[in-house]
Order: structure tokens, then sequence, then C-alpha cells
């Protein structure tokens, strides 16, 4: 039997790279099925990928991805799940970016200010309505969020877009973009201090920045405060916090008020720093990678970070196997998927494993006691 | 004649508890044996055994003499072992035809051969003398009828040793009669039935031998004919144990909680708690005896503040508290012992240094300001581990690694050390070691003598009157009567229980028992 500290760093690294190797053997596989040469193909993502261009497009793309995720995890941890970030990122896009538009010159720190907060209040004020149903009605949170998704994409933005649209005769309609001091300033400047010059117009995302800020302050949140513990306390066991005094109805509807919130800000990095403005081609499905992530992450605000990158990493891939034609740029979807299903399998072995052990040494520490006098008798 | 079934030496051991701890037990064939204890003595484990959906960590079980290794309820049912579960698991919108064949459908060809299946069905109908019209749908059924539908079930699968968990649990005595007509109908046809019940009187009416367990283990075998339900009683609940007395009394008259005509209505506004008033003073035991199901959960979680009372006031040290939320109740001293720890007392995945929070994490040395405080739970936890025995390799494991004593331990730590005012403790001692109880009687006996005011609901009547200053008996919601636990002995509290002493017409028949 190997040293228990060691044991259990094996057990908690090993699990997501077995999970990864996996993925990779089982991609080869559809690769050759496929009738191409899986080295090559990883040849050219990874040479891709070691390109500074290639790095801060990997960046842009997992910044929105790692706020979504962290939106879904604020639900996990209470059991809760908000398959709606989806509606909630989008409609909260939608109006940001209307009423970023809307008011032109504006002093930009306060410009920029105004469109994070319209996203963080809409974001939470959609996701509050089926924390609202939940609370008051019992209806389940993903029967609700379901729906609520449609609600906002195919009924209010679809009907508000073209009332609101800067053009209606465009075939792209969106609303007015937003002028230059509601724009977030690029991060290019940072970057460059460690490398080279970033060339062919690629721009570092500063809602880089925020997503970093939203990992930090989740972990503060949940691991360090008091409100955090009964967050938490509510997800394990929401009979014994009752016992405990934290009511179960508020705690879901903070989560969801809070999950609402950050998924508000998904869509912050297309609206502050490339798109400038919402139209019919945004960007979706962030909401549905989001929840894959978090799973992918346990929660954890490092591991989601890890699996947003990859996603983004493999977001980036695809365009490049296009180009070289080594492999067909659906494989990358296929490897999303292989990932997510091989680490949840492999993190519910290892919690199973780490269960047993738990429980082995208890039963050895109480065998070990019970040999001495049993004081507790006397 | 070898037996039908034999047990050796079986033990099944759950994360927290031991639910068979070395059961011996001997079926022989063509008998009715019944397997008493009370609620979780580890009856349905042992059924569970039997049935092979659960395996056993040791001993070993013999059919015919012969050894098995049952891993999945078709090993039992081809070993001629059949289960007829308490809650039935028929499909309201098929006949009983189709209810019976459902997942051995005789077949032809591919399809389903009902022409087979009803020929077989009558058949086995025949000869164990069970009438019932194969063409009725499920769901027009009474409930004696749907559970001979079971039986059928089992039986035309090939079983000659029926499993019955609490037959009766469900029945109206009439069907009760008519099910114990059955059975020994089956008996004679050569079957061989165990039956897990806990109504005493049923049980010495139709069993040829009775086993008793108690906290897991076999405790004796008896012949129906030479005991009496009191005797079983004994059995079941075992006085020989360590006794919990308190010694002298602590007793003040300093009032700490004080329950004032409290009224809790259930969801059809029916009065579960009903106009119930009690005072429990600093360094006194009020123990709160009754069957369970009689109002002792609402009473209790009226007083932590998980349910509202519709009338009357509590007040703890003077301050009417009915109507605060539970955080600021235990804010203000109210401690907590859960009737179930698993579910309203632990938080299993958590590590034990956030189990020892919970319920305190307001305070400190649990938080500081709106921050948790690590090091402070931490250090409190070590405290309690320490001072309560919690046997642990350290306070980073999840609590579901700890036995079922040494997660009661930590929550008996946990609220006694938080300097309650009030203490609540429901059934503090089920379901764990004689050893983890007797730590636990130690502790609360302890905090009486430190003043603290105890409520303690128990259906352990020797711990009860062990330990309490005052005995009050609560039936259909009402406290119907207040008793000095020095005069009294477990059959009169029985009585009290059961409502005896109303001369009501429904006695149940425990009560008829323990009055022989």
């Amino acid at each position: 039997m190997t040293h228990p500290t060691i044991r259990r760093i094996v057990l908690t690294v090993g699990a997501p790279i077995s999970a990864v190797f996996f993925a990779v053997l089982l991609s080869s596989l559809f690769l050759l099925i496929s009738g191409s040469s899986p080295f090559q193909a990883y040849i050219d993502m990874i040479e891709n990928a070691s390109r500074l261009e290639t790095f801060v497009d990997i960046l842009n793309e997992a910044t929105p991805l790692y706020i979504s995720a962290i939106a879904a995890a604020i639900g996990f941890r209470m059991n809760l799940f908000n398959i709606g970030v989806e509606g909630q990122y989008l409609l909260a896009a939608f109006f940001a970016a209307a009423v970023g538009g809307y008011f032109a010159g504006l002093p930009p720190v306060l410009h920029v200010t105004l469109i994070l907060i319209v996203s963080v209040l809409v974001g939470a004020a959609y996701a509050g309505l089926a924390g609202a149903l939940k609370v008051t009605r019992g209806i389940n949170e993903v029967i609700s969020t379901i729906m609520l998704n449609f609600i906002a994409v195919g009924g209010i933005i679809a009907w508000l877009i073209r009332e609101w649209a800067d053009d209606t005769g465009a075939t792209n309609s969106g609303t007015t973009p937003i002028d230059e001091s509601g724009r977030m300033p690029s991060l290019n400047g940072l970057l460059e201090v460690f490398t080279r010059e970033i060339s062919k117009g690629r721009e570092l995302t500063g809602v880089l920045l925020i997503a970093i800020l939203v990992g930090i302050t989740y972990h503060l949140f949940i691991n360090r405060t008091r409100i955090g513990f009964d967050f938490r306390a509510s997800g394990y066991n929401p009979m014994a916090a009752r016992a405990g005094g934290i009511p179960p109805k508020r705690m879901v509807m903070y989560a969801m008020l809070l999950s609402g919130g950050v998924a508000g800000l998904v869509g912050m990095s297309e609206v502050l720093s490339q798109r400038y403005k919402y139209d019919q081609s945004f960007i979706q499905g962030l909401g549905f990678n989001g929840i894959a992530i978090a799973l992918l992450g346990r929660n954890n605000p490092v591991g989601i970070a890890i699996g947003a990158l990859l996603f983004g990493f493999l977001n980036a891939s695809s365009g490049i196997l296009q180009i070289t034609g080594s492999a067909t740029p659906e494989i990358v979807q296929i490897m999303k998927g292989i990932i997510v299903l091989s680490a949840v399998i492999a993190y519910e072995a290892v919690r199973r494993v780490k269960l047993r052990d738990e429980a082995r040494s208890a039963a050895e520490a109480t065998e070990r006691m019970s040999t001495e006098p049993e004081e507790a008798l006397a | 004649m070898t037996a039908a079934i034999e047990l050796i030496g079986i033990t099944k051991r759950f994360p927290g508890v031991i639910a068979n701890d070395d059961v011996n037990l001997t079926v022989k064939r063509g008998e009715i044996h019944a397997i008493c204890g009370e609620n979780g003595a580890g009856k349905s484990t042992l059924m569970k055994i039997l049935y092979g959906m659960q395996a056993p960590d040791k001993g070993r079980m013999l059919i015919d003499g012969e050894e098995v290794k049952l891993s999945s309820p078709g090993d039992a049912i081809e070993r001629g072992i059949g289960m007829v579960h308490q809650h039935f698991m028929l499909a309201d919108q098929l006949t009983v035809l189709e209810n019976v064949i459902l997942g051995s459908e005789p077949t032809s060809r591919g399809f389903v051969d009902f022409t087979a299946a009803r020929t077989h069905f009558d058949e086995v109908g025949e000869a164990y003398g069970l009438t019932i019209d194969p063409d009725d749908l499920v769901e027009t059924l009474e409930v004696g009828e749907r559970q001979r539908v079971e039986i059928i079930k089992v039986l035309f699968r090939g079983a000659e040793i029926l499993i019955l968990d609490e037959p009766t649990a469900v029945l109206v005595p009439q069907e009760v009669e008519e099910l114990f007509r059955n059975m020994r109908g089956l008996r004679a046809d050569g079957a061989t039935i165990l039956f897990i019940d806990h109504k005493l009187q049923e049980v010495l009416e139709i069993a040829d031998t009775i086993t008793v367990l108690r906290q897991g283990r076999t405790v004796a075998t008896v012949d129906p004919n030479e005991v009496n339900a009191g005797d079983l009683a004994e059995l079941m609940v075992g006085s020989e144990l360590p006794t919990p007395a308190t010694g002298a009394s602590t007793v003040t008259d300093e009032v700490a909680l004080h329950v004032k005509g409290v009224t809790v209505l259930d969801v059809d506004d029916r009065p579960v708690v009903d106009d119930v008033s009690l005072k429990i003073r600093r360094g006194e035991i009020v123990g709160i005896a009754g069957v369970e199901g009689n109002g002792q959960h609402e009473l209790v979680s009226a007083i932590i503040g998980t349910l509202d009372p519709s009338a009357g006031a509590i007040s703890l040290n003077g301050e009417n508290i009915a109507h605060w939320s539970v955080r600021d109740r235990r804010e203000a001293g109210v401690a907590y012992v859960p009737q179930d720890r698993q579910s309203e007392g632990l938080l299993l995945t958590a590590p034990l240094w956030e189990n020892a929070a919970l319920g305190h994490q307001t305070r400190p040395p649990f938080s500081k300001g709106v921050w948790v405080d690590r090091a402070g739970s931490k250090e409190r936890t070590e405290e309690i581990r320490s001072s309560f025995d919690v046997r642990t390799p350290n306070i980073d494991v999840s609590a579901h690694a700890l036995s079922g004593g040494n997660q009661q331990k930590l929550i008996l730590g946990r609220e006694v050390t938080s300097e309650p005012k009030l203490l609540i403790a429901s059934h503090p001692t089920r379901g764990i070691d004689v050893g983890a109880q007797a730590a636990v009687w130690d502790h609360l006996r302890r905090s009486r003598s430190d003043g603290l005011a105890t409520l303690l609901i128990s259906a352990d009547l020797d711990e009860l009157i062990g330990l309490s200053d005052t005995i009050v008996v609560m039936f259909r919601g009402k406290l119907v009567a207040t008793l000095d636990p020095n005069d009294v002995t477990p059959r009169d509290l029985g009585a009290f229980m059961t409502g005896a002493h109303l001369g009501d017409e429904h006695t149940p028949t425990i009560n008829q028992a323990v009055q022989q």
C-alpha cells in the first residue's frame, strides 16, 4: 500500500489525466475510421496552438466559456441545474448592447460599467424568474430554464431586435453599435510585455480580466465566506441545512440570482471587445458548453479554467484542421463530447475509491482505539 | 431433516452502521418463521441478504443444506426463494395475469404465450388454494387482494420459500385474518414462510418459531407456546442493557423552556400536535414517551423552528420564540440532536470540521464576521473529537466514513459544546452500539448536572425512565400523562402510549401484550 497522501494526490490528478488519455485514444479511432491520420491532425493542432496569435484566440475563446462554466457551477454547488445560462447570457447581452448603443458619448469607464451592470442585472433577473417559480410554485428549474431559453431567444430577442434594429433593411440586423467609449480596451499591450508584437489584427479581450476576477470571487465566496458555507450545506443536504438554521428557499433564490448574474457577463467579450452590438449572428451555445466545462472542472475555479482553455484550444483548432485538411473540423466537437464523458466516468470511479479508502481508514481508527481501555464506558 | 434456510454468522456493515452483526438463523422446511425486532434492528437488511439484493460482508448461507452465494434476486428465485415486499410492486393498468407473468413470461416463437401462462396460473392457484380472477385489472383490487397477487407472483416463479416483509402493515384486521388463513394453507401445501412483523399478538398467533433481532444481533429463537407478548417485548427492547440511571436530581426552579398550548396542523388542517404545554427547568431532563407518529417529531420541529405552530407560545428563558427563524433560535441557544442523524444532522460528503460547524456557523469559533474561520473551526472540531471520543483518523475525512456511534458523538459534541440553553435530543442512541450508547448517556447526564435543560424523545423506554426527571406521554398529538420515572415501569408506560387508559376500543395489540 502506498503512502496515503501520495495515493490521494495520484487519485486526484489521475482522473483528469486518464480521461484525456482515453479521449485522445477514442478520438484517434474516430480519425482513423474517417480516413485521416490522427498523428498528422494532432501535430497540426499543437503546432498551430504554439503560435502567439492562436494563443490569443484560445484565450478569447476561453474567456466567455470560463464565465459561463462558473455560472453553471454556482448552481451545481446548490444542486440546482441552471440550464438557462444560455438564455440568460443572450438576453443580458442583447439588453446590455442595446443600452450601450443608445447612450453615446458617455465617459469611457462609466460607459463600460453601465453595460456590465445592465448585463448582470438582466441575467440575474431572468434566472431569478426560474428561482421564484421554484420556491413559490415548486417548478423544477430544469424545466423552467429550458422554457425560458426558448422565450428569451425565440420570443423576446427575436421580437425586440426587429423593433430596435439599427437598420431594418440589413440582412444581419442588430442593435446600434456601441461607441468607442463603451468598448473594452484590449490586453495586447499587457501580453506583449512578455512576448513579441501580436500580429494579424488579433486583440486579446479585456474581459479576460473580468473572468479572472469572477473566478477569484467565486472561490472566496463559496469556500471562505459564511454564506458560501450556507450555500454548500444546502447543496449537500437541504434537510440538515434547514435544521442548522439555513433557510433553503432563500438559498435557492440567492443561487439563481448569482448564477444568472454571472451568466449575464458571458456575452460581454462579444459585446465589449468584438462585435460591439447584438445582431442575428451573435455567438450562441456558450451556455451549454459552460455546463460541460463545469462538469469537467468539477466546479473548481482552477479546474474550470483548465477546462475552458482546453475547449478554447479545441475551438481554435477546428480552423487549422480545415486549412491543412488533415482531418475534418467536426472531430473537434466529437473530442469535446468524449472528453466530458470520460471525465465524468473517471471522477465517479475515483470518488468511489476515495470513499472506500476513507471508510477503511475510519474503521481502522475505531478498531485501533478499541483495543485500548474503553474510557467512554467508565 | 435439513433446514430450508440456515444462516451462520451473517454480518453486514454500511458506512456508519452495523446492520447485521453475527446473525444466526435456522428456518425449518414447512414452518412459518417470524422475525421480530424494533425499527432499525436489522430485519430488512437480513431479508435483503436472503433475497440476494445485498451481499453479506461475512457469514455463510445454506439452502437445503447446500452453501450458496446469492448475488441477485434472480439467484434467489432460482433457489426457490421469493419475496413479497411491504410496498407492492404491481402495474395498476395491467391485469392480474399480466402482472403475475411480468418479467418471466412464458413465450412461444417470441410471443407471450398467454394460454400456457393461464394454465400455469390456475395450477399455482389450485395447488396453494389462492383464488383471484386473472382478468381483473389490478387497479380495481383491494389491498388484501393485491397482496395475494404478489404472493401468487412469487409462487408462479416456483418459489417454495416465501419472505413476507411486514405483510400485515397495510391490511385491516379482516384482511389480516384472510392472509393468515392463506399462510396456513401455504404451509399445509409445503411452503416455508419467513415473515417480518413487530405486532407481537399477530406473531404469537401465526408463527411456529420466532426469532428476535436486536441491534443487528439474533438475541433469541423461541417457541410461541412458551412465551407471552411481554417476554417478546423485553427481548426486542432488551432491558438487560446497561442502565441509564441519572443519580441525584439537579433540577433547579429556573424554567428554561416553557411550551404553552402549542398546536401544529398538518396539510389537511388536522392537529398533529394538539394544545401541548410543558415546562423544562435548568438541570432537568424531560422525557417524551410515545409510539412513533403521535406528534413527537412535529412538537420538536415546532420548538426548533422547522414547523410553524398555528397556536400557542414557546418561550426560551422568558422570550417567546414561537415564530422566530431557525437560525435565530439556534443563536439563542437551542441545540438539536435530530432523530435521523444522516438526513437531518450531517453533511455526509463534507469533512468533519464543516459538520462540526453546521448549525453554529454564524458564531465564533466557526466564523469571523462574514468569513468562515477555518482555523477556529478545526480547533473546535479537534476539541470535540478528543472530549467526545469521536474515533476518526483525522477531521478532514467526510462524515460518511464514520460509524453511526461516532457520527452521533460528533453531533452531540457539536451541540453540547456550543453552550446551549436547551438541548433537544431526539432518539439520541438509536442504531448505535452499546459502547457509544453509554457514552451518549454519560454526556447527557453531565450536561444535565451543568444546568442544561434537555428534552429527550426516545423509543427506548428504559432509556427514558433511566435518564428523565419527568416523563410525559404523547398520544395522538396530546400529552396524556405526566409521570415520575421513579415509580413507573415500561409496562405502565406502554399502557399510556397506546391509549389504554382511555378505554379506547381501538387499542392496538401491543398494548394487550404489555398488560399480560
